[in-house]
């Protein structure tokens, strides 16, 4: 298989003040691949995914993206490229129903200008769709405020996976789910990413080690160490910053 | 395609009961519900951007004013004829929302308040200012030949009582359907969006700026065509309609009948018209009385009438 790179970063940074969240990553993702991140709490985890995703702007570096440098690119532009990013604090429509809220999503990959594209059935069609994939099927006409935690998660998932991104970035997307939705959302993630390359922060080592084919660490902004499940487990410097870590 | 099939078979039911009153109705309520027709489409208009896409302007007076000026004095100079001066009108407050909308949705929430009654008064002060032109607080009164105009070789004459009921009725069936589908469909979805989670919907792939601008310009422009209706229907413009009790009257009347529900707008005006009109016989006090409704109906329906209906009973009712 030919390596194609989907996305990189040239030393890409952000401060926040006097603290450097992420500090000169360098960084490759490879067409097709899922890749974990992982590190510490505080590590710069969010802040660098944010940072593809246009969501905040960087300090400096580049972030290049199918070939394109979208360093300058505002958030919604990188979207219709096919960046989808998931929040990891739940931010979904809380008055709408589920459906509505991944109509919205649909509609930006199937209606992304007023005039043309897609109509309402189809619209209606997809977002189903994303919902019954993540076992949000039976709970369409529920009002998204009103879901169990966990069920908010699966729904920010979902508008993910109704824009059918490219390259689909997850936050911490399992943090409140059950046993249960853990084993449907791993299921999940590796359906997504027969279409998609899927990048996703995880605390949760063994839903980690069940999805990654390879492994970036991060601490304090800083790209610490990078491999497969294997070579990362075996890493002593992992160990020592992360995996030795009292959870 | 039709998609909240209940709205719509409760809109079309409505614009027959309107259609229907002209019969049962003395001539004075006729001219009153002509009235509160014209008012409804405005508030129809701040209802878009207030009630669908959740910014509060302050300031709708402006277009109400454009509109109102823009088809009056080119009747007034020019002698245009009503349906092009009221093509103007349209012309002229879709323009003007959209200019003003580049501008103020480079904020939000109280600061767009603030920024939308600033522009407002300005645009108040300048018909006081150019009242050489527009006529000031005095107002200019349509010369009598423009107070008809023929329609498919019918003479529509603006002093009979039931030709104007008719046409404002007709008028303000068009703008509720019309609304009816932009607010029911895709646009619609993206107000709503906006309104709910502003950050959210730009990570979904939508340029938020654009939505806000689509709701502005369409609120002004409908606030506009309601302004120019009203000039046209009653012959005479005047600063008074740009002022900011029109702005408030906008607000009120949405807020009272439910914002972000079609027909909201309607219901509030004609609540609120019919009181104030009861209350300003009874005491000259009234507006202190409206005031205190105001604060009632915000402590225990906040959501207005239908909106609390909406709530309890008819989740359909948008
Ligand atoms: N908007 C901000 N303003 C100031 N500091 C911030 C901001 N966002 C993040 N930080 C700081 O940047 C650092 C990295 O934060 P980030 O959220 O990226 O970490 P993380 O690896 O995602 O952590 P967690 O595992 O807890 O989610 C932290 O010290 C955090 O306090
Ligand atoms: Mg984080």
């Amino acid at each position: 298989m030919a390596e194609v790179t989907l996305l990189e970063t040239r030393g890409l940074c952000r401060q926040f003040d006097a603290l450097k969240a992420v500090d000169e990553v360098d960084f490759r993702l490879r067409e097709g691949e899922i890749r974990a991140i992982i590190g510490p709490n505080g590590a710069g985890k969010s802040t660098f995914v944010s940072l593809l995703s246009g969501r905040i702007p960087p300090s400096a570096g580049q972030v290049i993206f199918a070939g394109q440098d979208v360093s300058r690119l505002p958030a919604h532009r990188r979207v219709r490229l096919g960046i989808a990013y998931t929040f990891q604090i739940t931010n979904i429509y809380p008055s709408l129903t589920v459906l509505e809220n991944i109509e919205i999503a649909a509609q930006s990959r199937l209606k992304p200008h007023l005039f043309g594209g897609a109509g309402e059935a189809e619209i209606r069609a997809a977002a189903t769709e994303a919902a019954e994939a993540v076992g949000l099927g039976a709970r369409l006409a529920s009002v998204a405020g009103a879901l169990a935690y966990g069920h908010q998660r699966l729904l920010e998932v979902a508008m993910g996976l109704a824009l059918k991104p490219r390259l689909l970035i997850l936050d911490e997307p399992t943090q409140g789910l059950s046993d249960g939705e853990i084993a449907n959302f791993i299921e999940v993630v590796r359906r997504v990413n027969r279409e998609a390359t899927v990048l996703v922060i995880e605390h949760n080592m063994d839903v980690v080690l069940a999805l990654a084919d390879r492994i970036t660490v991060l601490e304090r902004g800083r790209l610490l160490a990078e491999g497969t499940p294997e070579e990362i487990t075996a890493n002593a410097a992992v160990q020592a910053a992360y995996l030795g870590e009292p959870a | 395609m039709i998609h909240n099939g209940r709205l719509f078979a409760l809109i079309l039911a409505t614009i027959a009961v309107l259609f229907a009153l002209q019969f049962a109705l003395s001539d004075y309520l006729v001219l009153a519900a002509t009235r509160i027709l014209i008012m409804a489409v405005f508030a129809m208009g701040y209802n878009m951007l207030m009630g669908y896409a959740g910014l509060l302007s302050l300031g709708h007076a402006m277009f109400f004013g454009a509109g109102l000026y823009a088809a009056g004095l080119s009747s007034y100079y020019w002698g245009s004829s009503l349906p092009v001066s009221f093509l103007i009108g349209i012309l002229a407050s879709a323009a003007f929302s959209f200019v003003i909308g580049l501008l103020a949705l480079r904020t939000t929430g109280v600061s767009f308040m603030i920024v939308t009654l600033m522009f407002a008064q300005a645009a108040y002060l300048a018909t006081l200012y150019f009242s050489r032109i527009t006529g000031g607080d005095q107002g200019l009164t349509l010369p009598t030949d423009a107070r008809s105009f023929s329609l498919l070789g019918h003479q529509m004459d603006m002093t009979s009582d039931p030709v104007r009921f008719n046409l404002a009725l007709a008028i303000f069936a068009l703008v509720l359907v019309f609304m009816f589908f932009v607010t029911q469909g895709p646009l619609g979805r993206l107000f709503a969006a906006v309104r709910e989670n502003e950050p959210r919907t730009r990570m979904l792939g939508f340029d938020t700026y654009r939505v806000r601008l689509a709701a502005f310009t369409i609120s002004g422009t409908v606030s506009g065509l309601a302004g120019a209706l009203y000039g046209l229907v009653f012959g005479y413009i005047g600063s008074a309609f740009a002022g900011f009790h029109y702005s408030i009257e906008a607000l009120l009347f949405t807020l009272v009948g439910g914002p972000g529900t079609l027909l909201g707008p309607l219901l509030g005006t004609t609540v609120m018209t019919m009181l104030i009109d009861r209350l300003s016989g009874l005491t000259t006090a009234y507006l202190m009385i409206v005031g205190v409704i105001l604060i009632l109906v915000n402590r225990w329906f906040p959501k207005g009438i239908l909106g609390t209906i909406r709530e309890r009973a008819l989740p359909w009712l948008k």
